[in-house]
């Protein structure tokens, strides 16, 4: 489903990159319109899910750390940073993209028993 | 007791009968058994209760998957806590010999009894950090003790995981 999406949104981009106007001329213009048009499919298709971990008291801030780096891969002051966002503001969001993958992270961090979830990002 | 890393192995020494009945809780304490509130809170919902469809999918194709992944740890955890059991003094401090190999399934059945425990009982978060209570007045207290106890060795496990990679 991942590569089926991305290709869907590669494709949008040859289309729009056929049709936007060189500045050929002194006063040819951008189409502003077709460069919103773009970004807002673009959106829609690659980040349309937030993951978010809420927090818990009962968790320890050490394993918390510890599940972002092995769940997210990130390094461990990045790992660090969401964990005490998630301590102090109660949720963090973990990373944005297409649902597929969403929802497996979530699962991965449901295996480490987490509290985590996904929501749209609009 | 005392906790230190052997080799390939964590070993805990000198555990009093006390801490190693506590122990051989972790597999049973980590089931949810009666607990709505331990079992909502191991199996907790993938998204807003909006989300319907994703949130009854997920009961039916994610949560036995979960729940089998769990239960693998406990019975790993089972298995290595059968060490508690071959003293032949009754009120002997005994040894527990915990492989790094085990500590994944460790760190998922203690967590998993702690979150069970505060669940059922509906520990505040005034009363989780309260390490100072005596563990003596009541089963709720004896419990308290318990969750902070694992959480000790938890940290104490995490620690030599990090040291370890």
């Amino acid at each position: 489903m991942l590569a089926f999406s991305m290709s869907r949104l590669h494709r949008k981009q040859q289309a729009t990159f056929a049709v936007t106007p060189l500045i050929d001329f002194p006063h040819a213009t951008l189409e502003m319109p077709t460069v919103e048009q773009e970004e807002a499919t673009r959106q829609e298709i690659e980040m349309p899910w937030n993951v978010i971990v809420h927090n818990d008291p009962v968790n320890l801030m050490s394993y918390v750390t510890m599940v972002f780096q092995r769940v997210f891969g990130y390094p461990r002051e990045r790992a660090e940073k969401h964990m005490l966002e998630v301590h102090h503001n109660g949720r963090s969001i973990l990373w944005s993209g297409v649902r597929e993958r969403a929802e497996l992270y979530v699962q991965q961090l449901h295996g480490y028993l987490l509290l985590a979830t996904i929501e749209k990002t609009v | 007791m005392e906790i230190c890393r052997q080799d390939e192995a964590l070993e805990i020494r000198e555990l009093d009968p006390f801490l190693a009945e506590l122990l051989r809780q972790v597999p049973d304490s980590a089931q949810a058994k009666d607990s709505q509130a331990a079992e909502e809170r191991l199996f907790s919902a993938p998204a807003a209760p909006e989300e319907k469809d994703l949130c009854a999918e997920w009961k039916v194709y994610v949560v036995p998957e979960l729940r089998r992944l769990f239960q693998s740890a406990t019975e790993t955890v089972r298995q290595d806590l059968e060490q508690l059991q071959c003293t032949g003094k009754p009120f002997a401090n005994c040894n527990l010999r915990i492989p790094l190999a085990h500590a994944d399934a460790w760190l998922s059945a203690l967590n998993q009894a702690r979150l069970a425990i505060t669940a059922s009982y509906q520990f505040s978060d005034h009363e989780l950090c309260d390490h100072y209570r005596s563990p003596l007045g009541s089963r709720r207290d004896l419990s308290l003790f318990q969750v902070n106890f694992y959480g000790f060795l938890q940290e104490f496990i995490l620690r030599e995981i990090e040291g370890n990679g």
